[in-house]
């Protein structure tokens, strides 16, 4: 293995790194809050809106991301006249993504919560929202927290098509960098060690998490 | 048609070769399925052994499988077997290689997690009604199991066709590459066949993985119980 030449490279999968984490966390961010609309609107089944939510959930569940974006990258813009800047559009991609598998995490929280819950605290004269707010919600968020960890783990992974659509992330790099100089080997250690940066904390954080937030699980 | 940019798709064999396309992704996860559920089986019986060293190298398997994107791995052996091994490795095989080493570490934690499921003592009544070791798994920890897998196991299939979609990016020609040949042939003629073409084979995508899904719920909703 050619050190130098790793070294060399090391400041451009750096770049690349920081705009796989920001493209990455925006899109995350993202999801957890379309997740969590979407989850409210299929739980208290509004009209119209429950529809368009069930069926954005398994359009979105059953077809891969590449193809997604895509189709918001290159398709969509052609017939509708307005472009949309790639950083944006992975960042989108990704929520819109995400915001599916988060929904479905957040469902079967609420499900999960008793119903008793929610009856003992209308009795005590909350208000359907604060029952929400105050008794149902930490609930059923505490009881998902393994599946959006598990979400998160599978989002962050998901980033790496994004060199699909010109944005130059890790893949990217290593890709350009592998047919520049043929340093295969240097430059696939260097895209193995910075997914490790990427991904290892959020897996060793979650089990972290999971152990801290267990009081749902006592609740019932 | 024109707007949408749907004409191009009944121009001569171009809806036939998005179809051949589609087969090519489908049948690398089917053989990728077959093998990951085989030795996913297998995995998953060695990860629920007591010794240590198999603890050790299921728990390293199984963190790769989990931390590394499919793609960075694609990458791993399309690029770095060559040129580690000097094996010409095809784009195909490696795909199939890639997929199946995911496929059987995501295969064995659930055939792990559904063995673990079942309470001691289910194993313990069992012993206890004279049972063998053999007939303990037969009559009730497989059936029990099984039920918890199958729904599980469904749902990876779905996962590891959308997943196909990845090989575009080591140059295998599946759907996604001949939609992008058909929309660079008809640039100049419907420059609107981008929004055709890639809506056509997203609709494709979701016409395969649906039913697979649907079928997942409907198993695990009947067998909840």
């Amino acid at each position: 293995m050619d050190f130098g030449a790793m070294v060399d490279y090391l400041p451009l999968f750096e770049q690349a790194m920081w705009l796989t984490l920001r493209i990455g966390w925006i899109g995350i961010l993202g999801s957890l809050v379309i997740g969590l609309v979407v989850a409210m609107i299929t739980h208290y089944k509004i009209p119209v809106l429950y529809q368009i939510s069930l069926f954005y959930i398994e359009l979105y569940r059953n077809t891969p991301l590449l193809i997604q974006l895509f189709f918001m990258y290159f398709a969509l813009p052609r017939v509708l006249g307005v472009g949309i800047d790639a950083e944006a559009c992975g960042m989108l991609g990704l929520a819109l993504l995400g915001g599916a598998y988060m929904a479905e995490s957040f469902r079967s929280g609420l499900e999960a919560v008793e119903p008793i819950q929610t009856e003992s605290a209308l009795s005590l004269g909350m208000t359907k929202a604060q029952v929400m707010r105050y008794v149902v919600l930490p609930q059923a968020v505490s009881l998902s927290v393994q599946s959006f960890v598990a979400n998160i783990i599978f989002l962050l992974k998901e980033t790496s098509v994004f060199s699909a659509i010109s944005l130059m992330d890790l893949m990217f790099v290593a890709k350009d960098l592998i047919g520049l100089y043929y340093n295969t080997t240097e430059c696939l250690v260097l895209l193995v060690i910075f997914y490790l940066i990427i991904i290892l904390p959020v897996s060793i954080l979650g089990t972290v998490v999971e152990r801290k937030l267990r009081y749902g699980a006592f609740g019932s | 048609m024109e707007l949408l940019g749907l004409d191009v798709l009944f121009k001569g064999s171009n809806a036939m070769r998005l179809l051949q396309g589609l087969g090519v992704a489908v049948e690398i996860s089917i053989i990728s399925v077959v093998i990951s559920l085989v030795l996913g089986m297998l995995f998953g019986i060695f990860m629920t052994w007591k010794n240590p060293v198999a603890r050790v190298i299921s728990r390293i398997y199984l963190e790769i499988v989990r931390i590394m994107p499919q793609l960075v791995l694609l990458f791993i052996v399309f690029f770095g077997a060559t040129r580690a091994l000097g094996l010409n490795v095809s784009a195909e095989l490696s795909s199939i290689i890639v997929f199946s080493f995911w496929g059987v570490g995501e295969m064995g934690d659930l055939v792990r997690g559904s063995l673990e499921s079942i309470p001691v003592h289910q194993y313990e009544s069992a012993a206890a009604l004279g049972m063998t070791k053999g007939q303990i798994y037969y009559h009730v920890v497989i059936p029990q199991a099984v039920r918890r897998l199958i729904p599980m196991s469904i749902n990876l299939v779905t996962r590891m066709i959308k997943t196909t979609s990845l090989i575009l990016m080591i140059g295998v020609v599946e759907v996604m590459k001949v939609g992008q040949q058909i929309i660079e042939a008809n640039r100049m003629v419907s420059p609107n066949a981008v929004f055709g073409i890639y809506g056509t084979i997203l609709l494709l995508y979701f016409l395969v993985c649906w039913p697979i899904s649907m079928l997942a719920r409907h198993l695990e909703k009947k067998w909840s119980n």
